[in-house]
């Protein structure tokens, strides 16, 4: 899965006057990137961060050195749906150490797209505890159909992750353009009826 | 990685602010260059390809991506050329999750994918 970091830019149209972003998130290797760039007009980007053991915080290990570096990858892509807007999705892995280093990144989001795999769904605790306790968007579960997956059925994830009644679960595959829209067009259509929605 | 192997450190390049003077600008914020503001008398060679990148309408995320440079990096530079003027901001920036309306036109596009 590489990404196309040569210079291939695409400039928007002049016409466009508004930017909204939704958050993929998901552990490693579930599919984010392979979804992003099925539903991308341009080609998926990678843009890194590093961040110092110090940063690291629970993760850091004892004996590391102490000047020693983590690289964190964001990849992304983006769709204008609109003359006028256009639409980033940012793939992040949703663990705490990476809300502190990408700090403004829920900020203003519709929300997120959270990725499961079936045969890993513990990978996942972490990603939805700090959606919840961080962030608090609104969010839709998409499950990335492997090959070879437990067919759990959505009223077991929905008892095995805890979620909330309302909280959509759709089954994707994330190599295919409409499935990967449609899980996008679920979380909006929640997002649109979010509780939250009602303060603002 | 390229910026990895950089022998000179962040807070160099941006003269030590660590903080942007504009706490505004985020990955998806849309940047262009003002075309009426004349060039910048003294660029850094990072303020010069950011202008170069931003010929035309791009994110923030995207103009870093291509620079091969971190966005809280080009967070720095993009805010003090925005300052100066040799930048434009052309989406509002957003604290607030966005409106019923926006969420439509969102809905909208993507349904005709």
């Amino acid at each position: 899965m590489a990404s196309a970091n040569s210079d291939q830019r695409q400039y928007l149209p002049a016409t466009v006057a508004q930017s909204v972003k939704i958050l993929v998130v998901g552990a490693f290797g579930v599919g984010k990137t392979t979804l992003i760039g099925s539903v991308s007009e341009i080609a998926p980007l990678r843009t890194e961060e590093t961040m110092t053991s110090a940063s690291v915080g629970v993760d850091s290990l004892a004996g590391l050195d102490e000047k020693a570096t983590t690289t964190v990858a964001m990849d992304f892509g983006r769709i204008t749906v609109s003359p006028e807007v256009v639409l980033y999705l940012f793939g992040t892995p949703g663990q705490r150490r990476f809300w502190d280093l990408w700090e403004g990144l829920a900020e203003g989001a519709v929300g997120a797209l959270v990725l499961v795999d079936t045969r890993r769904v513990e990978d996942s605790f972490e990603v939805f505890d700090q959606l919840e306790t961080r962030t608090g968007m609104p969010f839709a579960v998409a499950l990335n159909d492997f090959p070879g997956a437990p067919n759990y059925s959505t009223d077991q994830l929905r008892e095995a992750l805890d979620l909330l009644p309302d909280t959509p679960i759709i089954h994707c595959d994330a190599r295919n353009k409409e499935s990967s829209a449609q899980a996008l067009i679920s979380l909006v259509e929640h997002a649109l009826h979010y509780p939250a929605k009602a303060l603002t | 990685m390229e910026y990895n192997d950089h022998p000179v450190r962040p807070y160099v390049l941006t003269s030590g602010r660590a903080h942007p003077s504009r706490n505004t600008i985020r990955p998806e914020t849309l940047l262009v260059v003002d075309p009426d503001a004349p060039p910048p008398v003294t660029p850094t060679r990072q303020q010069r390809a950011l202008l170069e990148m931003c010929g035309g309408m791009l994110s923030l995320a995207e103009a870093a991506a291509y620079l091969r440079l971190p966005v809280s990096l080009v967070v720095v530079i993009a805010s003090d050329l925005v300052d100066t003027g040799h930048l434009q901001i052309r989406s509002a920036p957003r604290h607030s999750p966005p409106s019923t309306e926006l969420l439509e036109k969102v809905l909208d596009g993507l349904r005709k994918l």
